[in-house]
């Protein structure tokens, strides 16, 4: 499982962070831009507020939640059954599905499905999924073009870029910077850029308009993810905002989705829920501007399902960890977490960033590189995560048990094993307490060696000058 | 073993043991049949689908022909498309020109139009969602998309409290699409713009 593919190699140099340096160094890389902090903080704050007012608006939230975090959990359960289920009614409805073990079985699968269309053009809606194996990479191997149509990714494509958060890949480049992307790079891809384009956010929406208007109407294979699937119907769901979703889905003659095995969902009546809880914890809205749901081939398309594991099995196999299987890729825990807002999404090294990230990041990956190991670390465990997750996943709770297994440095180890022998016995503490008091004022306030790492970060703490029991055995609790 | 056997098997040996989950259903379901539309809930939907910068209309049935001609005559009088069971008495008797999509419309003459007209099948006044189904009235799902103004009736009866009510009312085997606003992005510094790809006009005609 270590070899699971997460669209960012572990090892290979990404944006100047790479697997061999762990979270720290990189957040501490992130937090010296101070253009991406003030971007981060301004978007971030925005989309707490807007979440948390049609959030509290709803009387039944916490009942929804609950009702969620059931549901996902009884899915997973009877995962195998279900799968069986939605593989049943999507043939039934006319689609084909298909079975990927990993990343390169996936990207195989949809470069022969691709190829077998006869076309090397393809319109891509926003899908983690895709992200996570590659694929666009592995189309342009093939000789495909993706284009993505999303206009966060269209930033990220357009600047060669990484997506730095779920649901808004482009949350670390403001307005002038997108600009500028659009103005360079548009002509490389298309149509380019008026000349007279402004920052102004609606004049930059028009130009995604226009610059993909023509790749809609004429572009013949679509890949997409999908929010959710109904096992019970072998129904598609996928929400939105700016349309290019519905056209990737309604006017190529071939679409191809490629989701993960645990978006699944039971039966219909289960999206009176999640459709509740998904828009208004993601864009912090009442309802998404578009929601397109199908069934097989519809219309006269010919569809094709592609379910993936790539790594998913194995987190559905650890009892505590799985619990992260149920995310929805809200968004919310990100757009919280006081790391995050400060770090950005690239010092996580995935697709994956935030608290979701680091429990799942290492998990699908495992913890075979130092950032791998390091991203359990990357919270205060401040809990403000697991508070607004919409199905309730006890992110800090995953963290501290992925930080139990994380392989800890030497002289963490032996620091650890030493205290252990000093607070076994009370006579050791006792001795110990007493040499540090009379030594105190020749701790230095930058610990040497292996041991400087801890002080990097934290102030040594001022040692008294005498322990608390030896004070009260002088005083008798302060009665002499 | 196949793929296929394979994913199965190793989700049945990491769910094995694994207890089994009830689902509390501790919220807001779908209100019993028998209640019908009330003021209120049009007085909702009106506000909520406002809300999302779409234009609103409330008019009598009498009046929506009149309310229609004003909205496409605001786009400059031209060509709309009619789906096949758009009731004919909601059109103006004249000043546009009605396209049909039969044969069928390719993109490009999607593209090429000023807007259509549309019914629905639900709408939802909690979150401001008219929500179509391909069914008499509405046509194929790319009617809606391509061209640039979207305008669409509601009747009363089909206005319902909340999303529980709607998945109800809705069929899984049909082609859906939930409609919240015109289109809009939230990629830019992360507030709503309106107006990409889908139709950027959005005018909702609720029948009283
Ligand atoms: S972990 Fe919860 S809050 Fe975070 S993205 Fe997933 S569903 Fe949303």
């Amino acid at each position: 499982m270590t070899s699971t593919f997460l669209g960012m190699p572990g090892t290979v140099s990404m944006m100047g962070y790479s697997g061999k340096e762990g979270f720290p160094d990189n957040a501490a890389k992130a937090v010296r831009n101070s253009q991406l902090r003030f971007n981060l903080r301004k978007a971030t704050g925005t989309i707490r507020e807007r979440r948390a007012s049609v959030v509290a608006e709803l009387p039944d939230w916490q009942g929804l939640r609950q009702a969620g975090k059931a549901i996902k959990d009884h899915t997973l359960r009877d995962l195998d059954a279900y799968l069986v289920q939605l593989e049943e009614a999507v043939t039934e409805a006319g689609g084909h599905v298909h079975w990927a073990r990993d990343a390169a079985e996936a990207n195989r699968i949809v470069t022969g499905l691709v190829k077998a269309t006869g076309e090397t053009q393809v319109v891509k809606v926003k899908s983690m999924a895709t992200q996570e194996i590659g694929l666009n990479e592995a189309l342009h191997d093939a000789g495909i073009t993706a284009y993505e149509t999303d206009l966060a990714e269209l930033i990220v494509q357009l600047g060669d870029d990484w997506p730095s958060h779920i649901l808004v890949p482009a949350i670390h480049r403001n307005r002038s910077e997108i600009r500028e992307i659009f103005v360079r790079h548009m002509a490389e891809w298309g149509r380019p850029a008026p000349e007279t384009l402004t920052d102004d956010p609606a004049a930059l929406a028009e130009a995604a308009r226009l610059h993909l208007r023509e790749r809609f109407l004429s572009t013949k294979v679509a890949i997409s993810g999908a929010n959710f699937m109904i096992a019970e119907t072998g129904t598609l769901v996928v929400l939105e905002s700016e349309g290019n979703g519905r056209m990737c889905l309604t006017l190529p003659e071939t679409l191809i989705s490629v989701v993960g095995i645990e978006k699944l969902l039971p039966t219909w009546r289960d999206l009176e829920v999640f459709l509740q809880l998904l828009p208004r914890s993601s864009t912090g809205e009442r309802m998404n501007p578009y929601t397109s749901m199908w069934t097989g081939a519809t219309e006269g398309q010919e569809f094709h399902l592609v379910l993936l594991d790539n790594g998913r099995t194995d987190v559905l196999a650890d009892k505590v960890g799985r619990q992260a299987l149920r995310c929805i890729r809200c968004s919310a825990c990100l757009n919280v977490c006081p790391v995050y807002e400060r770090a950005g999404g690239h010092a996580y090294g995935s697709v994956y960033p935030g608290p979701i990230g680091a429990i799942l990041t290492p998990q699908l990956r495992g913890m075979g590189t130092e950032l791998d190991r390091s991203l359990p670390f990357a919270s205060s465990l401040c809990g403000a995560c697991y508070e607004v997750c919409p199905v309730a996943i006890d992110i800090p709770t995953v963290l501290v048990e992925l930080r139990a297994r994380a392989r800890h440095g030497v002289a963490e180890r032996a620091g650890m094993a030493a205290a252990g022998w000093v607070f076994k016995r009370s006579g050791r503490l006792a001795r110990a307490q007493r040499m540090g008091g009379r030594m105190r004022r020749l701790v230095p306030k930058r610990l040497p060696g292996p041991l400087g790492g801890w002080t990097d970060t934290r102030d040594v703490p001022a040692i008294p000058k005498e322990s608390f029991r030896d004070w009260w055995t002088r005083t008798d609790g302060g009665n002499r | 073993m196949n793929a296929r056997d394979v994913i199965l098997a190793r989700v049945r040996a990491a769910t094995e043991g694994a207890p089994p989950v009830e689902i509390p259903r501790d919220y807001r379901g779908p209100a019993p049949a028998s209640q019908t539309a009330s003021p209120e809930l049009a007085e909702l939907v009106a506000d909520r689908i406002r809300h999302y910068k779409a234009d609103v209309h409330v008019v009598d049935e009498a009046g929506v022909a009149a309310v229609v001609a004003e909205a496409l005559a605001g786009r400059g009088a031209g060509r709309f498309v009619v789906p096949e069971g758009f009731p004919r008495e909601w059109l103006p008797p004249e000043g546009f020109e009605w396209v049909g999509d039969e044969p069928e419309l390719t993109a490009s003459d999607l593209d090429a139009v000023d807007g259509i007209v549309t019914t629905c099948a639900v709408a939802v006044a909690e979150t401001g969602t008219i929500v179509l189904d391909a069914g008499p009235g509405q046509g194929r799902r790319a009617l809606t998309l391509v061209p640039d103004f979207h305008l669409c009736v509601v009747r009363p009866e089909q206005v319902v409290a909340g999303v529980p009510d709607a998945v109800a009312r809705l069929d899984p085997a049909r082609p859906l699409t939930w409609i919240s606003g015109p289109s809009a992005t939230s990629d830019i510094e992360l507030n709503r713009v309106e107006g990409v790809h889908g139709p950027r006009t959005l005018v909702v005609v609720l029948v009283r």
